[in-house]
This record gives structure tokens, sequence and C-alpha cells, in this order.
């Protein structure tokens, strides 16, 4: 158990390490086209030339990869073009305030998708079943850029119940929280529920489960006690390596609520071509998928008594 | 690889038809019939198909021509020298272009890129997981690797780093989608092909001197189609998405073309005032990618059932 921890997380490190130099190489290959990016479009080669002397751009690229990796290391990345201040500056609180919109949804998406697909994968075939199987199809062929426009046509602009945006410019409120949440946790919600519902309709097939519906357990007591203990395994996993999509769909609900996170700073950062801006917060998202990884490999091995005990 | 026992647990496991005709396949699709579900997908996608194919018959107007703007759903066009009178069923846009017109030519716009996209996809995908599945070794080693890197990014990530690296055209979205998706078609196919590599007639096929590439491509490959046609059903769901995202963050094809997340995205700071220049294309784009939904979630029902 010890050594596939460790092992596993020797394989994060590395696919680190890999996807540092995939950005490096594709951002910072070209000396030339950093000044331009860094200095504008208006600068005479000479500007250019002199800051990247002064910035140490002359050097090779494997000492500029090795500089520029002990430096992201250490918390250092750089002077966002775009905002003028250092990129840490700018990232940890957008970070902060993407994180406290990640927290709301998980709240909510856990607790509705596990039941949504129990009650579902109870009784395969059943009405129930049948009805929410048909639901998550589609809720999940809703795309976030589409929920985001029906949402805020229904609540905000038929109905008035909530705020347009999410800028939060009068400080932290709920009210404009809630519909970006819910358009994360319905378009997710749906597929949690479907990979339960298989996880369920799986055990309530194994013998086990015959056994003790045959020995006269109450049906309650079998599925809560017998039943869910196995048919949650698999659902961990999927809801772990759900940051993935999170954090794709929060690029464009925060763009579309102007909300002040890490999705829309990225896209900001994209569409600025703010070089370190860029590489930092892409950098911040794969260590958060490859975390999300890891901890869905090693929770598994660790929930399954087959693996942990073997 | 002149083992040919076959585990037991491999024989039981899903796809062991024999190769058959081409004919064969066709009717195998036609199961479809037998799941409500994926009827209704299937006609929603045949809806959209005879939509794309007679855009220029059924829309009413011009997808560029700019007429009467901010016109409300149902408002009637008296026709003056660019267009003929008509009416506007669903309104017009900010320029005063025709919303059903360009929904309709939208429908063109979606249904040639995704399913280039999703298809270059897959013969890059398909590629690489034979090799890393067949052939093993180190190529499974390398194409696993590259292939873990590129999956450990968030999806819209790495659009949004690629489309802003190579600039957002046509061409670039289909680049960017088979780089990101051909990974995970990957995965699937090197699963599907370590699964049927120890099959009877692969080692018939190596018995007989056949090579590698065909015993791959002639062998191993028709015999994973079932899960692969499923996947690909759903793969265009997402690509279909992708296409819209990128659209709606600005990265997608350039303006005039009539493209449903594009047009999401031009009036989206209007929806609040004229809701329906966003929202028609919002249920456009959900239904198509609902009915490729439905119809992987037919095929997968039928196909599990023999």
């Amino acid at each position: 158990m010890a050594i596939l921890i460790l092992r596993r997380l020797g394989l994060m490190i590395l696919t680190m390490i890999a996807v540092s130099l995939l950005l490096f190489l594709l951002l910072e290959i070209n000396v030339e086209n950093v000044a331009v990016k860094v200095l504008g479009p208006y600068t005479s080669e000479e500007q250019r030339q002199i800051w990247l002397e002064a910035n140490g751009y002359m050097r090779p690229l494997y000492v500029r990869y090795f500089d520029w990796l002990t430096n992201f290391a250490m918390g250092d990345f750089g002077e966002s073009v775009r905002f003028k201040v250092p990129v840490s500056e700018v990232l940890w609180p957008r970070l902060a305030n993407t994180a406290i919109l990640a927290l709301a949804v998980f709240v909510l998406l856990i607790p509705i998708s596990l039941t949504l697909g129990i009650l579902a994968g109870m009784k395969e075939g059943s009405p129930t079943d049948r009805t929410i199987s048909v639901g998550s199809i589609i809720t999940t062929s809703i795309p976030e850029f589409a929920s985001t426009v029906l949402f805020s046509a229904i609540f905000v602009f038929w109905l008035g119940w909530l705020p347009g945006t999410s800028g939060m410019t009068d400080g932290f409120s709920i009210a404009e929280l809630i519909l970006p949440v819910m358009v994360l946790v319905v378009y997710s919600v749906g597929y949690v529920a479907r990979m339960t519902r298989a996880s369920m309709a799986d055990v309530m097939t194994t013998h086990y489960i015959r056994t003790a519906v045959l020995k006269g357990i109450p049906y309650k007591q079998v599925i809560l006690k017998h039943a869910l203990r196995n048919a949650l395994i698999a659902p961990f996993t999927v809801i772990v390596l759900q940051v993935n999509w999170l954090l794709s769909g929060v690029i464009v609900v925060e763009f579309f609520f102007a909300y002040k996170g890490f999705g829309a700073l990225l896209l900001e950062a994209s569409l600025n071509q703010d070089i370190y801006l860029i590489e930092a917060c892409a950098m911040v998202a794969v260590a958060v998928v490859v975390m999300a990884q890891t901890i869905a490999d090693i929770g598994y091995t660790f929930l399954n008594p087959r693996i942990r005990f073997s | 690889m002149s083992d040919t026992t076959v585990t037991p647990e491999v024989a039981a496991s899903a796809t062991p038809k024999a190769p058959s005709g081409s004919m064969r396949f066709f009717k195998s699709l036609l199961l479809i019939r037998e799941s409500w579900v994926g009827m209704i997908g299937a006609l929603i996608v045949l809806f959209w198909v005879v939509v794309a194919l007679f855009a220029p018959w059924l829309a009413p107007f011009d997808p560029l021509a700019t007429l009467q703007p901010f016109a409300a759903p149902g408002t009637e066009f008296a026709g003056n020298d660019i267009a003929p009178p008509g009416v506007f069923y669903l309104g017009t846009d900010h320029l005063g272009r025709d919303v059903l017109s360009r929904i309709i030519f939208g429908s063109r716009t979606v249904l040639f890129y995704a399913p280039i996209a999703t298809v270059t996809a897959y013969t890059v995908g398909i590629f690489m997981g034979l090799a890393a599945g067949y052939i093993g070794g180190w190529w499974d080693e390398i194409l696993s690797m590259i292939t873990n890197i590129i999956l450990s990014f968030p999806v819209l990530v790495l659009y949004i780093l690629i489309i802003t690296l190579i600039g957002p055209s046509g061409i670039n979205i289909i680049i960017a989608i088979t780089f990101a998706t051909g990974p995970t078609v990957m995965r699937i196919v090197r699963g599907l092909v370590l699964d049927l590599k120890n099959r009877d007639y692969v080692a018939a096929a190596q018995t007989r001197g056949e090579g590698s590439w065909r015993i791959m491509l002639v062998e191993i490959l028709p015999n994973a189609r079932g899960p692969l046609i499923v996947d690909a059903c759903l793969r265009l769901g997402y690509v279909i998405i992708t296409i819209g995202v990128l659209g709606f963050l600005g990265l997608g094809l350039p303006p005039p073309q009539p493209d449903w997340g594009g047009m999401i995205n031009e009036t989206r700071s209007m929806a609040m005032a004229f809701p329906h220049m966003t929202i028609y294309p919002c249920i456009a784009i959900s239904s198509l990618i609902l009915g490729f939904n439905l119809l992987a979630d037919g095929l997968r029902e039928v196909s599990l059932r023999d």
C-alpha cells in the first residue's frame, strides 16, 4: 500500500515535469515571440534585443528551462503583462474564488447525484430508473454555455429572482453564487448519477444481495448495509475525476457571469497573450487535475478491500 | 504470441462475433429500431441532417442579409430590394439577420466540422491505440506517456491553449479537437486491442504469416467496432459541445459565418432584453447533442442485448 502511494506520487511529479516541459517549449521556444508578447507589437527590434539580453533569454534553451522551473517551484511565476503585477498576486485570490465555487458545487452535487443514482440503480428498468436515466441524458445534453443563457433568461429575466452577474462588486453575496453553481451542478449531476446507477445496478445483481434478500432481511437494510458499501466505490472515483470537467465548466460560467475566478483569469490571459500568466494558470490547472487523478487512484485502492489487502 | 489459449473471461466479454461483410454490419445498425430511446435520437439527428442538406430551400431569408434589427419573433417583413416579404418566425438579431435562417445554415457548420473532427481524432486515436496495444513494448510506453500528459490537462484549457497558439479558424478547430480527443480514443482502442489480440483468429492470421498492420486493420479493428461506434456517437456530442464552447468564448469560427456557439456569444449581452436571439440557438445545439446522446444510449442498449 505504501509503495503504491509512493509510486503514484512519483508518477504525479513526473507528469507535472513533462507537462511543464511541454508548456515551456510551446510558449517560449521562440524568444522573438516572447519579446513581442511581453513588450507589445509596436516595439523596435533593438528594444526587443535589449530586453531579451537583460532577461537572460540569450542563454541556451535547457538553462532557461531549468531556471524557469526552479523559479516556478519557488512560486515566482514572473510578471503579468496585462495586470502589471507579479502573477502570483493575481493568481491566488482568483483561485480562492474558484475554490469557493467548486466547494459549493461539490456540496450539492455529491448528495443529489448519489441519491438519484442509487434510486435508479436499486431496481433496474423500473419507472423511477427510466425517468432518472432519461432525465440525466437530457441534462448532460445541455452544454454549460446554453444552460447559463437559459437559466439567466428564466431566473433573471422572467422571474427576476436572481442577479444576472456574479462580479461580487459589493462584497461576497450568496445570491450571486446561486446561478453559477446551479449551472455547474445541473450539467454534472446527470453523468455522476448515471455512473452511480450503473455501479448500483451491478451490485444489485450479485449473489450476496440475493442471499440477503432471501434470508428475509428487510429491503431497506439490504440496500443500506449490504449494497451501498460496494456500490459507492466506483462513484467516488467518478466524483473526484469530475474536477477535470468542472475546471472546464468553470471557465464558461465565470466568463458568462463575470465571476472573478481562476477560469475567467485563464481565458483572459489567453485572449491577451499574457504569456507568464498563461503558463502559471495552465500549470495550476494541470496540477489540480493530476492531484485529483492521484487522489482518485489512491482512494480507490484504499476503498477497495480486494486491492487493499492483497 | 503463439499462445492460443483463451481465458474464460476474455471469451465471455462483448464483441466475440466473427468478421463479417459490410452488409451485415449495416443490418446490425438497423437493430436500433428495437430501442425507442435510440429511435428518438436517430430521428433528431436525421432531422438536423435533412435541415443541413436542404438549408437553402428551407431558410426563409439569406442568413447574412441585414434586414430589420431587433424584430420580435413572428414579425412580418414587408420586403425590400434585398429580400422578398416574409415572416421572421424566430425574430431577428441585433444586426437584423433572420434568426431562423441563421440556425438553419448554422446546422451546416456544426454538421460539417463535428464529423470531420471526430473522424480525424478517431483515425489518429485508432492508429495510436493499435500500435500501443498490438505492438506493445516501447511503442506502448511512449504512446501511453504522451496520452497521459495530454489527458492531464483540463479539456477546455487544452483547447484554449491550442487555439490561442495557432489562431481560430475552421481547420485549426479540427486540429485542436484531434489533438485533445485522439488520446481518449487511443485509450479505448488500446484496451480493446489488448483484449482481442489473444483470440484464435488473430493467432490463425499470425500463423498464416500476415503482416502486423494487416492483422491490426483487418482482423482486430473490425471486431472492436461495437464499443467504438457507441463511443463515436457520444464523442460527436462532445465535439459539438466543444465547437459551441469555442464559439461562445469567441475562439470559434470567424464572425459572419452562421455558427450556433458564435450566435450565442454575439447576442448574449442582449439576452436579457431580447432572449429570442440567444435562446433559439441554445435549443438547437442542445437538441442536436441530445440526439447523439440518445442514439449512443440506444446503440449501447441494443449491443448489450445479444
